[in-house]
């Protein structure tokens, strides 16, 4: 949004690069300033201003009212749930919630916009400053302030694939709210923008306010970038339009930080400017620059009153917050004793989280965040599956993880009663008890098994006597024969006396 | 006009219920005197069929002793609103063959008490002039006359047709929409009552946009009552309209002939321009009298703004008109020029959609909402128009209604002012005030001017106060006794 653009320029901001996110150039080392404006679809099943679907991949222009063809005489009317989405997400956000808002019409004449306006908020949007916390690998956090969030109206799709002389208009978007989250320029890298992106979809997907489906377009970004020496004032900034997955992002970012330090370095200038990434190229080409900005000639939009909200229907979305990312993972933490790696993995979604917690409960919670973290979540990746699709209910896993806990069965095992719950999703006891896994820990039954093993081999008994290491050749034999099920203890104990062996040598 | 098209709206109601008439003879007499009246060019399209199948259904329901408080009442319909399946253009060439699939909710209200459609009448193309002379289907023709001439005069506008066609007798009242004193200039300029109610009373859906914090939907009709009787239907909250207002529409006949014993009525002193015929001074004169002599109380007040509404006007109402017509582009309904790209299509369409007055509009819109003019142009307007609206508040503080004359002349001939925008925008000097401050106003016909043309009084009520406003409106009418009417030359 090229009104932004004074802001960011004047906005020296504290946070600097750290050595190793610095670029380094034939001429020094460089620092990339960032700031994203991210526009989420509002999870709504009307849109912004009519009662139309908002269903995605529906045929097209089969979800467009006389508002959104912009037929004349036809008024919007504000969608109320769109309005408490904006709110939650700002609550979510830490944000600042503006009582009284008010809508603009954006002038623009484009095929798919059928307004010649597009509705938004332009200096008096409805959420204000608020804060995004990110988690990087490295488990350092980077906190990024929010500049603003408002409330807007999509355009439709221009197809240019359909006629070799025409172009086609589908206005099933048109008019689907989004919500635009403007981020200050406090971003310094490229992992730092992805973390961004990734931390904010968790956010909005916890508070049920976008989907975050970037595949859909229901998440797209425009990303700011400028690069600067550390420590002199903020470069020009190119704005590149409209990346739409996370990869994109950083790839974008990194060329666009390239090219203009090879610009300065080559005794250039950057001219502010529009660009657009190619994603088949991995470049950012321009698209216009800033003297072939639009106008857009903002001004209230007059058939809608300003927005007031009433500080106690605020007050009522707050009270209705979900636990939030930041929240969950603090109490993984305490509660379970998680380590911050793997309560950040955990809260990247809440279901996770949510499975993660009905398997722990009661339970080992190491264990508990070895099993999900480990073998499950690995499962479900070979497989393609969501957490929602999962074949292992967390009832099952839990009872899997009692198995282990009471001595049944071996960790070893688990792990093939695992793979088969994945495959079948029956439960653990019932395979345990049909596959007759459950471990030996009959005495009888063991000491048979390695005097089985003795009897065959008594060269290695020999060679054991001189090598006690060699024990372990037994002990390998012996789970053999028993299919794994033998107690390892008990087999240790045992093989020890029998081969004159300290058991615990 | 026939016997039966000399009946005022209540006349013909009244008469229906007691079947002396059907709204079949009444639909068929007027759609004859619409034929013959031709030459006024008051109708774009005539839906002759459709309003005999409606007054059919009317006498019906009239038989059996039901119907709607406008049952059987044919009424015509200004072209600004959408009207299913009907050809709805604003009279404006972009909007060529456009057949709207939905009803305004003003007319939907109409069909809803029983009215009958006519049909749908002239306007200056998008409501946008003072004399209906900017429409693409053509002026159209004052029915009055000066004495002793046969020049052809402007009827007024932007709601000319609608105003003509009541004089004429061409249907029993019209739809009209005010933005700037569409509906009560061009009623002052053809002896015809215009009731412009306050901005929210009536839903704007279905109505073409001009500047939408301007536009009014109103009533004209041949008096006082009738306009009351219209406004009843018409108005009321609509959840499709977010700026109209959730508020019990009365009964509005009810007030009429209430005593106005001491009514306090206002007399804005700014209202006196330089250069105002002596005509116009001297029937504002005797509207006061004639309140006075009725029992209300008079005093000077004022509105010390007022010099500031017309330039105000000019910047916000270009201002939403150029972007509540930029979807007028040819991709989706309407006029489309093919062009070599989509920009040359847009700018071929709109240049020959568009006529000249409002071309001349959006391009002043455009420029007053452009980057380093907006703050010296739209919101230095959105200011004074603030203060405007306080004046009046200041003055209702004081007063309950405010009298004015509705227009500086009477009628002027047709391409007398054409070539003179600012001439012609003068014409509305006494009524766009009350559009800015989003106030009621209404014009009752209050005499002759020397050539023997119509001339109007307005009232200004508070903000909702409809009743006051027709209470007063009354009581100038039947102090006026406004009986002439024009003579049918037309149909010669």
């Amino acid at each position: 949004m090229t009104t932004m653009v004074s802001d960011f320029e004047r906005t020296m901001r504290k946070r600097e690069a750290r050595p190793e996110d610095l670029i380094k150039g034939q001429t020094g080392d460089w620092e990339i300033i960032l700031g994203l404006e991210v526009h989420a679809q509002v999870t709504s099943n009307a849109k912004l201003f009519s009662a139309s679907s908002t269903k995605f991949g529906a045929e097209q222009n089969t979800q467009v009212s006389f508002v959104d063809a912009a037929m004349p005489g036809m008024l919007p009317v504000i969608n109320r749930y769109c309005v408490e989405q904006a709110v939650r997400t700002g609550l979510g956000l830490k944000a600042q919630i503006n009582l009284r808002s008010v809508f603009d019409r954006k002038n623009y004449f484009y095929p798919d916009l059928p307004q010649g306006y597009q509705i938004s908020q332009y200096k008096h949007p409805i959420v204000g400053e608020g804060e995004v916390v990110l988690d990087m690998k490295d488990g350092r956090t980077v906190t990024v302030g929010i500049e603003r969030l408002h409330l807007e109206q999509d355009a439709g799709k221009s197809l240019h694939d359909q006629h070799p002389a025409m172009s086609f208009v589908d206005l099933n978007r048109s008019g689907v709210a989004l919500m635009e989250i403007v981020s200050k320029p406090d971003m310094r890298s490229a992992d730092e923008a992805r973390a961004y992106v990734t931390k904010l979809r968790t956010i909005l997907r916890y508070l049920g306010t976008c989907d975050g489906n970037m595949e859909e377009g229901s998440l797209r970004a425009d990303v700011n970038v400028s690069v600067r020496k550390p420590g002199t004032p903020l470069g020009t900034r190119c704005e590149i339009k409209n990346v739409n997955s996370i990869r994109f992002i950083g790839q974008a970012i990194e060329y666009e930080a390239r090219r203009q330090i090879e610009i300065l370095e080559e005794g250039g200038s950057i001219s502010q400017e529009t660009r657009l990434f190619d994603p088949k190229t991995g470049e950012t080409r321009s698209m216009r620059s800033k003297e072939e900005a639009h106008d857009y000639r903002y001004f209230p939009d007059p058939d809608l009153l300003p927005l007031e909200l009433l500080q106690d229907d605020v007050d009522a979305i707050k009270a209705s917050l979900p636990e939030l990312p930041d929240e969950k993972k603090a109490r993984l933490i305490s509660e379970y004793g998680l380590s911050p790696y793997d309560a950040t993995v955990l809260v990247g979604e809440a279901a996770r989280a949510d499975f993660f917690e009905a398997v722990a409960k009661g339970r080992d919670a190491k264990l508990a965040a070895n099993w999900v973290t480990g073998d499950f979540f690995g499962a479900l990746n070979r497989e393609g599956h969501s957490i929602e699709e999962t074949p292992v209910t967390a009832k099952q896993l839990g009872e899997l993880i009692d198995l282990i806990s009471d001595g049944t069965i071996s960790g070893r095992i688990a792990k093939q009663v695992f793979d088969s719950m994945y495959k079948t999703g029956r439960d653990p006891a019932k395979i345990v008890k049909d596959e007759g896994l459950q471990q030996v820990t009959d005495f009888g039954e063991i000491e048979a098994a390695i005097d089985a093993v003795i009897a065959a081999n008594p060269d290695k008994v020999e060679q054991t006597k001189v090598k006690p290491q060699l024990a372990a050749w037994f002990v390998g034999q012996i789970m053999k024969s028993t299919s794994g099920k033998a107690n390892p203890r008990v087999v240790n104990e045992i093989l020890a006396r029998k081969l004159g062996l300290s058991s615990d040598g | 006009m026939s016997d039966l098209t000399k009946l005022t709206l209540a006349g013909a109601r009244d008469a229906l219920k007691k079947k002396e008439i059907t709204s079949t003879e009444l639909t068929g007499a007027y759609l004859k005197e619409m034929e013959a009246a031709a030459p006024l060019n008051a109708y774009v399209t005539v839906t002759a069929d459709k309003a005999m199948e409606m007054a059919k259904a009317s006498d019906a329901k009239l038989a059996k002793g039901e119907g709607g408080p406008l049952e059987g009442l044919p009424l015509g319909i200004k072209d600004l609103y959408c009207t299913k399946d009907v050809l709805t253009t604003a009279c404006s060439h972009i909007l060529d063959g456009f057949k709207p699939a939905y009803e305004s909710t003003v007319t939907a209200n109409l069909w809803r008490d029983g009215a009958v459609m006519l049909g749908k009448l002239n306007n200056d193309e998008f409501a946008m002039g003072s004399s209906n002379e900017t429409s693409h289907y053509g002026s159209v023709v004052n029915p009055w006359r000066r004495k002793g001439s046969d020049a052809k005069l402007v009827p007024g506008g932007s709601s000319g047709g609608s105003s003509a066609a009541v004089a004429a007798g061409l249907c029993l009242a019209a739809t009209a929409t005010d933005t700037g004193g569409s509906i009560r200039q061009p009623a002052a300029f053809t002896g015809t009552v215009g009731l412009k109610p306050t901005y929210g009373r009536c839903s704007r859906w279905g109505i073409v946009a001009f500047a939408s914090s301007l536009d009014q939907a109103g009533p004209i009709g041949r008096d006082v009552r009738d306009t009351a009787i219209m406004l009843g239907s018409m108005a009321g909250h609509d959840e499709k309209d977010t700026t109209s207002v959730d508020r019990a529409v009365p009964d509005y006949e009810a007030v009429l002939g209430q005593s106005i014993k001491g009514l306090s009525v206002g007399i804005p002193k700014e209202y006196r321009v330089d250069g105002m015929p002596g005509e116009i001074d001297e029937l504002w004169t005797r509207g006061i009298e004639w309140l006075k002599a009725a029992g209300a109380t008079v005093k000077e007040v004022s509105l010390p703004h007022t010099k500031y509404a017309l330039p105000t006007y000019y910047i916000v109402a270009p201002a939403e008109c150029s972007s509540n017509l930029a979807r007028y582009d040819g991709v989706r309904y309407g006029l489309r020029v093919d062009g070599h790209d989509i920009t040359d299509m847009y700018e071929k369409t709109r240049a020959a959609g568009f006529g000249a007055e409002v071309r001349r509009r959006v391009l002043m819109g455009t420029y007053v909402l452009s980057a380093g003019y907006y703050d010296a142009y739209y919101l230095k307007a959105q200011k004074v128009r603030s203060l405007i609206a306080r004046d009046f508040a200041e003055a209702f503080s004081e007063v309950d209604v405010l009298l004015t004359p509705t227009a500086p002349s009477a009628a002027f001939a047709i391409g007398e002012k054409t070539d003179d925008p600012l001439s012609m925008y003068l014409n509305d000097v006494f009524t766009v005030p009350v559009n800015l401050a989003g106030l009621p106003g209404i014009s009752v016909p209050a005499g002759l001017s020397s050539d023997g043309l119509p001339l109007g009084l307005q009232l200004i009520g508070r903000t909702f106060d409809e009743e006051t406003l027709l209470k007063a409106a009354y009581a100038i009418e039947q102090a006026a006794d406004f009986k002439a009417a024009p003579e049918a030359w037309w149909k010669a």
